[in-house]
Formats: C-alpha cells, structure tokens, sequence
C-alpha cells in the first residue's frame, strides 16, 4: 500500500535524533509488548508478512505520532481479536469469557532461548527457477498495490542491476493476506542513486534493495 | 525517547473498561475515560500504554496462551543477552583472522554461528565490507529490519522517519550528521533491507591499532559502524556501542 510508512525520499522529516547509552526497552511495557508479540508469534496463525501489514494499515497520523512499540501493541491488540484467540467482548473486558478452555503456551521457558532463529525457511529451493541472473539489467515495475508490498514506491518504474541472487523467500505480498507463499527468487538490484534520485545525485552513490522476480521486468 | 501521553480515540476503543478498571486500581488518582489527567504525580500512575499492556498480558496469560516466565526470558535475552558486542567480536575476528574474513563474507550464517551467536539457521544475513573506495550503510526504509543476533534490538533513531526517509536519498547528509566524513571519490552503497535479508557492515580496521588484541579490538568497534552511519576510530568516543 502507498502508505506512510514508506518513507524512503521523504523530506521533512527533520534531523535525526541520537540518544547516548540508549536502553534496549526505554520503560517496563515496551519489554511486556515485544515479548508478547514474540510469544504470540510463536502459534503461527499470522505470517510475518500479515505482521508488517498490521503495522501499515495504522492511520497515517496516529503512525506518525506513535513510538516504535507503541505500534507493536496496537497491532496485537488487532491480532488477537482478528485471529481469534480473543473475542471482542474479551478485549474489552479484560476477562477471558466464562468456561472457555485454557490453551497451553506455545512459546515456553524451554524454547525461549531459540529466539536467534527466526523460523525462515532454506533458500535454497532448485525447484523454484529464477528469472533472471546476476548482471542482468531489470527494472521495478511501475506497481501500486492497496495491500502489503515490499516495493517501496521510490524505486518503482527505475532500472537496475541484478547483483546478487538470494534464493528462494515466500512472497510477501500475497503471504501477508492469505494468499499462499508463492515462492519466489530474491535478488540485491543495485539502482544508481542518478536513476532514483536525479541528476542531483551523486554519480557514484547507488541503492541497493532486496527485490522479488514478481516485481521486476526485463530491463 | 518520551512516550507521548495524549490519549486517542484508537487507544480509548480498545480495552477502555480494562484500562480503565486497573487505573482504578493502580492509583486512587486513576485515569478519567475522557482524557488524561495532569494533576497527578507521574511517578506513581502507569500510563495508558502501561495499562493497555498490562490488561493484554493478563488477558492472554488468563487464557493460557502465553507463558509469563518465558516473556521474562526474552526480555532479559534482549537487554543482557545480545548486542552490538556480539557483532564487534565478529568484526574483530575478521580483522585478525584473513580465512575467517572471506568466510564470512562469503557465508556470513555461517561464519556468524562459528563465533556461537546464531544457530547458523533460518537466519539469512549478509556482510558488506567497507573499503577505501566504498561506504556501506544498512537502512530499512519500511519497517524497522535489523539484524538481532549480531546487533541486538536496533535503536530508536534507526526505526524513526528521519533516518528512514533520508538514509536512500541523502546518504552523505545523514553521514555528516553523524560527523562522518566520506570523500567524494568514495561510492556510497546503501542497503534498504526490503525482504528477509539483514545485513552487517564489516567496517575498515583503523589505523595505528596494528598491536592491538582481539578483544581490544572488539572494543573499539560501534554498534554505529557496524550499520554504517561511523567509522570505527582508534580511540573510543565515547559514543554508544
């Protein structure tokens, strides 16, 4: 979607603003909202595609206006009513409705401590071709989607050059809404800064993004 | 960061009468339905997002669909477990050792695993070197992608709009705000990590470090450097690791 979290060429936005000795959680309920995304992760019902949608579809000036975890607990709060580990009535309430079943946890002591594998599967996939190879020239296609995508829009219609070719990743574009994995390669497409940015740019600076086969045109 | 305590019309539709029942029993003070009040001593009232936070663990909890001690332990993982120090190591390693440098350019899972940071599994990372002739820096202009195991949780700065709207379109501006000086006969190579790859800057070995050790080393190198935003000095500034 052409929303407001795809920043990249913006302006406006100000300086950026460094804080020294940063803390990883800046207060006790940042920590609570991470883990319990994590924890909630673990049952699998949404993708991780369908995860970075929730955040999106925030309206844009409640996104801009909110941190960082702030948008993690406003899309759990979402998720689990849309994925039905929660009734409305429950959220509301705070209490889970009477007599219904308690769950085990998925997300245990004992596997806690496995948090460095984020469960992607291999890419390496042989049965999945590629479209292309690297040097290829290719170019973004001129694409607006109203749902999740991971084009961002300052790269769409411009040229570039196949670099490296990752494998093989589910698409997310259709992953985030139910659609099926189609797995597809993913290449580093090296993009001028010149051919994003203009003649403005400097002539040796270039951009390089992750791109999926099903974004990309021969060149 | 402060968190912003206005209240909104999204945060008050959620979980109003939960939020609203502990502030009663948090504080005799408590939180009006209507707004938030600033009469009250800040110390002792959580705040809405506390509250909201709170109601929702308790609620998943009470359905037993999380476990509390294993939320206890990946938060402690995050703030004690993992960071940039994880990434220094590697960096130094491949200062010191030629062999481990090319494997972990080559195979970065791999070589990452070798130093026990990784399972070496389902993680997919890839390491840029900086060079006399090349800059790299690491962004995400759509979310907030980063790569955890080397780096820990990424800053606030690296997940806000200035960073993410300027790092593509003015890279060498953003580097010198940070007081990083890149020549101009110097390619600037941007990365936005828009699918499941993460990447790590293997940043230049200062001059002058020649009889340093390894973890000496290590010491010098920024979680800064290591996304691209510094260069790695032979003096530690003093700036956040």
């Amino acid at each position: 979607m052409n929303g407001v979290h795809d920043m990249g060429g913006q302006h406006g936005m100000g300086p950026v603003q460094y804080e020294r000795d940063e803390p990883v959680f800046h207060e006790p309920w940042e920590g609570r909202a991470y883990a319990l995304t994590r924890a909630m992760r673990a049952w699998r019902r949404w993708t991780p595609d369908a995860d970075r949608y929730g955040v999106e579809v925030i309206p844009p000036a409640e996104y801009l206006r909110m941190s960082y975890y702030e948008r993690w607990l406003y899309r759990l709060e979402r998720a689990v009513v849309q994925y039905e580990f929660v009734t409305a009535e429950e959220a509301r309430t705070g209490r889970a409705a009477a007599g219904t079943a308690r769950e085990t946890p998925r997300l245990t002591l004992a596997i806690a401590g496995s948090w460095l594998n984020r469960g992607l599967a291999s890419s390496i996939e042989p049965g999945v071709r590629p479209r292309f190879a690297v040097g290829d020239r290719v170019r973004a296609r001129n694409m607006h989607p109203a749902g999740h995508t991971r084009l961002p829009r300052y790269a769409r219609g411009k040229a570039g050059t196949i670099v490296m070719d990752h494998g093989v990743y589910v698409f997310p574009d259709t992953s985030a809404h139910g659609k099926g994995e189609n797995r597809q390669h993913v290449y580093a497409v090296r993009f001028t800064a010149r051919e994003l940015w203009g003649d403005a740019a400097s002539a040796r600076d270039s951009v390089h993004l992750d791109l999926f086969d099903d974004y990309l045109d021969r060149g | 960061m402060a968190e912003s305590e206005d209240t909104s019309v999204d945060r008050r539709a959620f979980m109003k009468t939960a939020a609203a029942g502990a502030a009663g029993a948090a504080s005799s003070g408590g939180a009006s339905a209507d707004g938030h009040h600033h009469d009250h001593d800040h110390q002792d009232v959580p705040s809405d997002l506390t509250l909201r936070t709170k109601a929702l663990e308790s609620l998943l909890v009470e359905k037993g669909l999380v476990d509390r001690a294993a939320l206890d332990a990946l938060i402690d993982t995050m703030e004690h477990k993992v960071g940039p120090r994880n990434g220094a190591r590697v960096v130094a390693r491949a200062w010191v050792d030629p062999d481990y440098r090319k494997r972990l350019l080559e195979n970065a899972p791999a070589a990452i695993a070798e130093l026990g940071y990784s399972s070496g599994q389902g993680d997919h990372m890839i390491v840029v070197e900086n060079g006399p002739k090349v800059h790299n820096l690491i962004v995400c202009t759509l979310c907030s992608c980063y790569p955890w195991p080397v780096l820990g949780l990424p800053p606030v700065w690296y997940k806000s709009a200035p960073y993410r709207s300027r790092a593509v379109i003015d890279p060498r501006g953003i580097l010198k705000e940070f007081g990083t000086e890149v020549a101009e006969d110097v390619e600037v190579r941007v990365w936005d990590s828009t699918a499941e790859l993460r990447y790590l800057v293997l940043p230049e070995r200062p001059a002058g470090t020649d009889g340093l050790s390894e973890d000496d080393l290590a010491a010098l190198v920024t979680r800064d450097a290591m996304v691209g935003v510094r260069k790695v000095t032979a003096a530690r500034s003093g700036d956040n690791p």
